[in-house]
């Protein structure tokens, strides 16, 4: 699904990945790890198409270049992020923007648009078992929502929008432990054979509720190791400083 | 030469409407044109009489100096003050000579065909649907003894209304421009609902027929008698071009006792190409008057083009407990300019006045909010809110906010908010990631800042205003 060659990527002169490489097949979670800095932000940016970057190297995805494609195509495309500070948007209606967003992908892939009803009643399911106020979609979006509920909000967008593969840049962040479970829960019940996630995080302990394939840990802009579930766990008891 | 015009005026049995190509009043600014225009609509002495002292009065005024927007100078000797309607021989041939960015607007819009010469002043073939329509409306309206009809008209027809509140609101010596209205208006609205009577539709310059073709100096006057109300929407959304560059409209509003009157503007006049040539100077004073008890009167305007938007809807709240409002939402693109915003005189007791100002600036473009809240020392337990918005694109375009406050009476309130806010490249980001390309996400994001004031249009007429508001900032990002 996704192909990672050699990316190097750099912003105001400075260095950010180095020859970075990975592999992500369908239906296969990979989890990045790796302390401040170390380039994982950067990561998804690039990933969904944020400018500003001089990139060298290839990324494929579904075997597409996708320096190719603009933000909105490679959402088009099925390529999410969970946003690590998700913005506000004042007197957007949260309904309205998740729709809008909806709407615009279907149509870009050539599907019917969903009308109100349809996606109120989309939208209700989802935000149900997310256990995602309803009272809060008819609110602007994320102004005024407290860090759970807009890390929430980005689970919920992301259960709607369906995407093939989704990068959560430490949603984990700024949760307690019952939002923590939430999320999982939203993740674990989209994983399905054809969609992929990369979750980004600090630590360990998301990695508890969703069970990934691969784990990497990402230091100085490259993945020094790459190894199953256990490797986050040595990494929590080891820390950062003296994985190497 | 001149004499000869009036001569052959005189004797054309027909009346001007059917031989509308020879027409035109000679160049220039001089009593000669003044009573030709006069003649030319037939007027009553008295009207000629208004036009002149009016005409005498602009001698010894200055054009304002004040507005922020400056312009080259106009040279009022060299307009013709009568020329309307165009000659086939001015008027562009086909729908393809426009100005290609309006014919994509229009397509956006989804404006018919039809309808798109007509704005454009290109000949229409005979009779078009909104003829038809226009004449089931009449009949609707004639029934509840409602006027609404040309200003010429009603100046024939219906001289004592006339006479009586034209110049009450903006009187013939109020500013220059205003001034130079009165002076040689040509034509525009007139509406006046009878007492206790609310119109029972959206009355719109649409439906008047023949409205588009009003000139450069157009004249309305809304009248609403004891506890009647009407809704009157000017303009539309699709874009309007137009030979003229400068135009000084004069709108005057009066509402009764009890009567209500609610104004809805969208002012789209051709704002210029992208490098900032040519464009509407739209140099416009509208202005109502509260004038019974408990009467109340809103503007909302959505103002999206002309290359200079320089006007002021304000209210004068002397009927006590009469209520004023201001809605605005101006846009600026490309080399646009715009200083607007209202002003609220509170005159009698218990008055109250809301401002809600949103203004947009992109590319080089300049915004101005100008306002003034004035409570007098007679008008106990008055209130004023004003919120005035600006959202800025990019980091070439300038707005200003500059409210003028005076409250002279110690049991009333004025409060003012302002916020100045930039839509950030993360925001556009955050959107393009969920699928809207940059121009959706523009869209989506203005509309959220302006809601509130197309909370306040007409249901029909909102839902084009928002899609107006996307397409005027197009070309704005990225």
């Amino acid at each position: 699904m996704l192909r990672i060659n050699n990316l190097s990527a750099r912003i105001d002169n400075k260095s950010i990945l180095k020859n970075f490489s990975l592999q992500v097949n369908a239906g296969e979670v990979h989890a990045i790890m790796g302390p401040n800095g170390s380039g994982k932000s950067t990561l998804s940016n690039i990933l969904s198409g944020k400018k500003g970057y001089d990139l060298s190297g290839e990324v494929l995805f579904e075997n597409n270049n996708l320096f190719e494609l603009e933000t909105e195509e490679r959402a088009h495309r099925g390529i999410f992020l969970a946003f690590q500070y998700p913005l506000e948007i004042p007197g957007v209606n949260t309904n309205i923007f998740l729709k809008t967003s909806l709407n615009a992908i279907r149509k870009a892939r050539g599907e019917k648009e969903l009308d109100a009803i349809e996606f109120l009643r989309l939208v209700k399911e989802k935000a149900k078992e997310l256990k995602f106020e309803e009272e809060k979609l008819n609110r602007q979006l994320n102004v005024g929502f407290s860090g759970g509920e807009k890390k929430k909000n980005e689970i919920l967008q992301m259960s709607i929008l369906n995407p093939k593969l989704s990068i959560l840049d430490e949603t984990d962040s700024g949760l307690d432990i019952d939002a923590l479970r939430i999320v999982a829960d939203g993740v674990n019940s989209l994983r399905k054979k054809n969609n992929s996630f990369i979750i980004i995080t600090h630590y360990q302990r998301l990695l508890d509720y969703i069970k990934p394939d691969f784990v990497h840990v990402l230091m100085n802009g490259k993945i020094i190791q790459s190894g199953g579930p256990e490797l986050a766990l040595e990494l929590e008891k080891k820390g950062y400083e003296n994985f190497n | 030469m001149r004499e000869k015009e009036l001569e052959k005026l005189k004797d054309y049995k027909y009346g001007f409407t059917t031989d509308i190509e020879t027409i035109k009043a000679p160049k220039g600014l001089n009593e000669e044109v003044i009573k030709f225009i006069s003649n030319i609509k037939k007027e009553p002495e008295w009207m000629l009489n208004w036009r002149l002292k009016a005409f005498e009065r602009l001698k010894v005024l200055q054009e304002p100096k004040w507005q922020k927007p400056k312009y080259p100078k106009i040279d009022y000797q060299d307009i013709y003050y009568y020329s309307a309607p165009k000659s086939a021989s001015e008027k562009p041939k086909n729908i393809e000579d426009l100005d290609p960015k309006i014919l994509e607007t229009y397509q956006k819009l989804g404006i018919p065909l039809q309808e798109q010469k007509r704005l454009n002043g290109i000949a229409v073939d005979a009779v078009f649907d909104s003829v038809s329509v226009a004449t089931t409306f009449k009949d609707k309206l004639t029934e509840k003894g409602i006027i609404f009809c040309s200003i010429s008209e009603a100046i024939q027809k219906h001289p004592e209304l006339v006479k009586q509140y034209i110049g009450s609101v903006i009187p013939i010596n109020d500013h220059f421009f205003a001034t130079l209205n009165s002076a040689v208006f040509t034509d525009g609205s007139f509406v006046y609902i009878p007492p206790g009577i609310r119109c029972p539709m959206e009355l719109s310059t649409y439906f008047r027929i023949n409205a588009s073709d009003t000139g450069q100096f157009e004249r309305t006057l809304i009248i609403a008698d004891k506890g009647s109300y009407v809704s009157y929407l000017e303009g539309c959304t699709a874009p309007m071009r137009d030979e003229n560059q400068l135009h000084a409209a004069n709108v005057e509003l009066v509402a009764l006792d009890d009567a209500e009157i609610k104004y809805s503007t969208v002012q789209n006049w051709y704002p210029g190409d992208k490098d900032g040539k040519g464009g509407i100077y739209n140099f416009v004073t509208k202005r109502g008057l509260c004038k019974g008890k408990n009467s109340k009167i809103s503007w909302t305007q959505v103002e999206t083009g002309s290359a200079i938007t320089w006007k002021y809807p304000s209210c004068i709240l002397k009927g006590d407990n009469s209520i004023g409002e201001f809605y605005s939402i101006a846009i600026t693109n490309n080399h646009q300019k715009a200083d607007t915003g209202t002003k609220m005189i509170h005159l009698g007791k218990n008055t109250k006045s809301k401002i809600i100002s949103k203004g947009i600036s992109a590319g080089l473009s300049d915004m101005t909010y100008r306002g003034l809240v004035d409570i007098s020392p007679k008008a106990n337990n008055s209130n004023n809110y004003t919120q005035c918005d600006s959202l800025l694109m990019g980091n070439k375009c300038g707005a200003h906010t500059v409210p003028y406050i005076k409250n002279k009476n110690s049991k009333s309130n004025i409060a003012h908010e302002a916020t100045t806010s930039k839509i950030s490249e993360d925001q556009l980001y955050y959107c393009q990631q969920r699928g809207l390309n940059s121009e959706e996400a523009v869209g989506l994001i203005v509309n959220g800042f302006c809601k509130e004031v197309l909370q306040q249009l007409p249901m029909e007429f909102a839902v084009e205003a928002q899609k107006l508001v996307g397409i005027s900032l197009e070309g704005s990002v990225g």
